[in-house]
């Protein structure tokens, strides 16, 4: 006989479950994070559901079924969830079934069995037999039963709507370990393969999230691996539905020039669905190569109807909504109090992220510096429909052994609400100037560690702690001598401090200042050459401990500022 | 890096105590909500969950990922080495218990290759002969050599499988009829089913599940044993082929015993689990319920139909029996009406009767006209002739109201004018000849 032994049977993956499109991911024990495709190889997976006399459909199967079955297709589901009939926008269910109002509750009129009789179906039920899907193909895939899953939320999403998503996963036999901010889960995507992992550096990212129904901008503090969100934006007029009508208004007028007595393929409903999926196939591939075809049999009253688009040609007539999106990212970035000179990444998320233009748009706002993470910008970007689900998969596997009452204790208020430093604090310098150390909007408790030089003839070193702030230094660009002005405001963030090529006319960098002086200390004897090692911790209830030592010398400097009562 | 950051000198007349004095404090903090994600929020979390500053986090990190790979070296080979196991010949390693022998006999089948490595490992350090040898005992290589053999089967995929296919320690005995009647049959047959699960070639292997389990589930998991695709072997049992090259005869022949009694004991196998599925399919209660279920949808409609067709026969009989009532009450009130109209009648026929014997008392009471004295014979037929005459000529009423005419009337002319007041009217209406009634007139 041998004694069953319960092995750790679970398997926890990553979920992101979108409006649009969903995906699933998973990382393996090695730590590589995969992406899986469903029965139909899709990774990005439609979140349709469709009914055909009983049978059911997902995906890209179900999408297909926006032309012929229209009424009894549900699509845009994932915003409902948790809300009121009141409260919703049903726009994206137009051409599709449309949502009513089922006892305080949202329900669509469909008819998902052979009976042919339409009956409200409840969102919740709908969501549950998505998730099981998902969940369906994640188990076929990795050849064991899915128990587990992290899945992403927007930033907004309240807390009813998560309990009716968990409440509905655990409909599907799938119970949520946890739900992490969509941002987030990008970001962390991409902060597990940069090569600093044990140690990361302190930025400012901004995540563009561009999907087909919303476009949500993130401006988020990153500080040592801890994410805290600055500000949030979030607008549902531009976004990849937008640009495939305005691919959809060009293909009609041009079928209207050449078929002068038809009518307006936009008026017809199966026209306008047909139009609808091939003008998403058609910017999806102006992504990829300069030029798309679009092609569509019998498109009004049996008329063929065939035409070439290129990229730059479609470039222009979405420039409008290229240009919004740009001003939503620095109406996000204004909002965290900062300036696009602060900004040391950009993270494009979201099917439309593909489109290289709207990366170009938005890394125009920034420095140069700045690094944009997006496929038309940075070879090894992530794919930016899959950030969201690798980053929940990442998650996962970090959260995947722990207890669910850990978990639970974990993201606790009592843990997650941390007090943030409202001042950068640095060191002073020779000559005034100021090296931040602990940036802004660090969470406490946080220790820092520098090295900098002492004066070159080595001796006794003052070394003076203070807060400082960040001014922007504008310079009119006629005949600036590059090197002197580096010199003075050099700068940890040194990305940060030099000129953008851009606007010619002004120079914007960024200058530090030293406002209040928090400490001073003295090392003595410091050799020539040699270099000053400073620890700065600051405790949770803001006193600042400081160790200072000759690197590579005995003894050191202790001291203690307590905090302000 | 700052590399162009310089620390300035200590200027002249600088001094503090033990070269350190604060100034100032920071600016009030601002609080904020931090994301629960990423490794580093992890780090995070434990140190605030358990108070930890960041060096004292560091070092008991540190020390529990130490403590864990030594855990892991330790765990997989706590098994205590059976004495008479220790004895084994290594000759007969076909008999010995491969599993038991690297102290994996907990694991079985279940062990990875990784596991077998460990163990192998673990016991060569503890049994390699030089190790004996040193410690003063013979060198007796024997249990080392039979270390050496169940590692190699053990690492060799199909030489495993071979020994797996026969290694009868991994087999669950299917519970008896009785076992299971006591409300043990999923925790007992699930057991056997997923024993006998590693033989397949299809994984995962579905659960046998629990009374809540789905139609759809409880049949997939039948039909996947009904359509088992076992790897099993018998190749282990095979007899020893001679392995010289004098008799090759001898040699074929053991070949094809071997074969044909492979052949014979994979069949004895695949019928033996199908019985297993079957008893366990005899005995599912599930099975039942869903037949049951089954049963009753079947059923729902014509139950219904019946049930429809009864109440329409009822409703019919009791329609029947309320006209059948009826009818009765119906032809009593006739009798009765009957009844009543007759005895009117005869009341009518005694009345008219007495009314006659007034009016024909009421001529004798006027002395049939005759005046004082015996009237004449003739004259009293005469007078009894018209009175009849006239009592046939009027009907019932007529004759009631003659009749009160004459109520109480003694005298013989006022007798005479009403009979002549009769006699006239009725001349008048026609029933009457003039001439008929002369006396009366």
């Amino acid at each position: 006989m041998s004694e069953e032994e319960a092995p750790d049977s679970r398997v926890c993956i990553g979920v992101s479950f979108g409006n649009s499109y969903s995906s699933i991911a998973y990382t393996a024990a090695d730590g590589k994070t995969e992406v899986i495709a469903n029965e139909d190889g899709d990774r990005q997976i439609p979140s349709i559901l469709s009914y055909v006399s009983g049978e059911e459909f997902n995906g890209n199967q179900a999408k297909a079924q926006l032309v012929r079955n229209p009424e009894n297709t549900v699509v845009c589901f994932r915003d409902f969830l948790g809300r009121e009939f009141k409260d919703i926008d049903p726009t994206p269910c137009h051409t599709s079934a449309h949502p009513i109002s089922q006892d305080s509750t949202i329900a669509f009129n469909i008819c998902d069995d052979d009976s042919g009789n339409a009956h409200p179906v409840s969102i919740s039920t709908i969501t549950t037999r998505h998730l099981a899907r998902l969940k369906a193909s994640a188990s076929d895939y990795l050849g064991r039963n899915v128990t587990h899953a992290v899945l992403t939320v927007p930033t907004n999403f309240t807390p009813a709507q998560q309990e009716a998503l968990k409440a509905c996963a655990a409909e599907a036999k799938i119970s949520i370990l946890h739900f992490i901010h969509e941002p987030i889960s990008s970001l962390l995507a991409y902060d597990a393969r940069s090569p600093d992992t044990a140690s990361p550096s302190d930025k400012n990212v901004v995540v563009v999230d561009i999907g087909a129904t919303r476009s949500d901008v993130t401006v988020v503090a990153s500080r040592g691996g801890i994410y805290t969100i600055l500000a949030t934006q979030h607008d549902y007029d531009t976004a990849g539905t937008q640009l495939d009508s305005v691919l959809i208004d060009h293909f009609a007028k041009a079928f209207l020039q050449k078929h002068k007595t038809s009518t307006d393929p936009r008026t017809t409903p199966r026209s306008l669905a047909k139009m609808k999926l091939e003008c998403e196939n058609v910017k999806k591939h102006l992504s990829l190569s300069t030029s798309a075809t679009f092609s569509v049999e019998s498109l009004v009253s049996g008329l063929d109807f065939t035409l070439t688009i290129n990229r730059s040609r479609y470039e222009l007539l979405a420039s409008k909504h290229f240009q919004a999106l740009g001003r939503l990212v620095l109406a996000g970035v204004t909002k965290a109090g900062l300036d696009p000179l602060d900004v040391s990444e950009i993270v494009m998320a979201g099917g439309s992220s593909h489109t290289p233009r709207i990366a170009s748009a938005i890394a125009a706002l920034f420095p140069e510096e700045t690094r944009v993470f997006s496929p038309a910008t940075d070879n090894n970007a992530v794919n930016p429909s899959e950030a969201a689900a690798r980053g929940a998969a990442i998650q996962a596997s970090l959260i995947a052994e722990f207890e669910e009452k850990d978990i639970e204790e974990s993201v606790h208020a009592v843990v997650t609400s941390t007090p943030h430093l409202e001042a950068t604090v640095g060191l002073v310098g020779a000559g005034d100037s100021f090296l931040p150390v602990v940036l802004k909007d660090t969470p406490v408790p946080v220790r820092k560690t520098v090295t900098v030089a002492a004066p070159k003839d080595g001796g006794d070193v003052l070394v003076r702690i203070a807060e400082g702030e960040r001014a922007i230094d504008v310079t009119v660009a006629e005949k600036v001598e590059k090197k002197t002005n580096g010199a003075k405001t050099d700068d940890e963030d040194s990305d940060e401090a030099s000129e953008s090529d851009d606007e010619p006319e002004e120079i914007r960098k960024v200058v530090w200042k030293a406002t209040k002086p928090v400490a001073e200390a003295g090392v003595a004897g410091v050799k020539k050459g040699g270099k000053v090692e400073v620890q700065i911790s600051v405790h949770a209830d803001l006193t600042v401990h400081v160790q200072i030592r000759e690197v590579g010398g005995k003894g050191g400097v202790r001291g203690t500022v307590e905090a302000s009562s | 890096m700052p590399h162009t950051f310089t620390l300035p000198s200590l200027p002249e007349g600088w001094s503090a105590d033990k070269n350190f004095k604060a100034i100032g404090s920071l600016s009030k903090p601002s609080q904020r909500i931090i994301e629960p994600v990423g490794p580093h929020f992890l780090a995070h979390a434990r140190r605030k969950r358990h108070k930890r500053t960041f060096s004292e986090d560091e070092r008991i990190q540190a020390q529990n990922n130490v403590k864990k790979t030594e855990d892991d070296d330790e765990g997989d080979i706590s098994e205590p080495e059976d004495p008479v196991m220790l004895q084994r010949d290594a000759k007969d390693w076909k008999g010995q218990d491969h599993y038991a022998v690297l102290g994996l006999s907990k694991y079985r089948w279940r062990a990875t290759e990784e596991q077998v490595r460990k163990a192998h490992r673990k016991k060569v350090l503890k049994h390699h002969p030089d190790k004996k040898a040193a410690a003063g005992g013979s060198e007796d290589d024997s249990f080392f050599k039979c270390i050496q053999k169940a590692t190699e089967i053990l690492l060799d995929p199909t030489k495993r499988r071979q020994w797996d296919s026969v290694d009868e320690a991994a087999d669950v005995e299917p519970p008896t009829k009785k076992e299971t009647q006591k409300g043990n049959f999923y925790r007992l047959w699930g057991r056997v089913f997923d024993a006998e699960g590693r033989f397949s070639r299809n994984q995962p292997v579905p659960k046998l599940g629990d009374e809540n389990s789905t139609k759809p589930e409880v049949e997939d998991f039948y039909n996947f044993w009904y359509t088992f695709d076992s790897w099993r072997t018998f190749e282990y049992q095979d007899e020893d082929v001679p392995d010289d090259n004098e008799n090759r005869d001898q040699k074929r022949h053991v070949e094809r015993k071997n074969a044909n009694a492979r052949k014979k004991k994979k069949t004895e196998d695949t019928a033996r689990l199908r019985h297993l599925v079957d008893d366990a399919l005899a005995l599912d209660e599930r099975i039942k319920k869903f037949k049951q279920a089954e049963h009753a949808q079947r059923n729902k409609k014509r139950l219904e139909r019946e049930a429809e067709e009864k109440r329409v026969a009822e409703e019919a009989v009791k329609a029947k029996e309320a006209a059948a009532r009826a009818a009765v009450e119906k032809a009593e009130a006739e009798k009765a009406g009957k009844a009543e109209t007759k005895k009117a009648k005869e009341a009518a026929k005694n009345a008219a009767k007495k009314n006659k014997r007034v009016v024909r008392g009421a001529v004798k009471e006027a002395n049939y006209f005759a005046g004082a004295g015996d009237a004449p014979a003739k004259q009293v037929e005469a007078v009894l002739n018209e009175v009849d005459l006239i009592i046939t000529k009027i009907d019932n009423e007529e004759l009631a109201g003659l009749k009160a005419k004459l109520d109480g009337k003694t005298k013989a002319e006022e007798i005479k004018g009403i009979f002549a007041e009769e006699v006239k009217r009725l001349v008048g209406a026609g029933t009457l000849k003039e001439g008929e009634a002369k006396v009366l007139a």
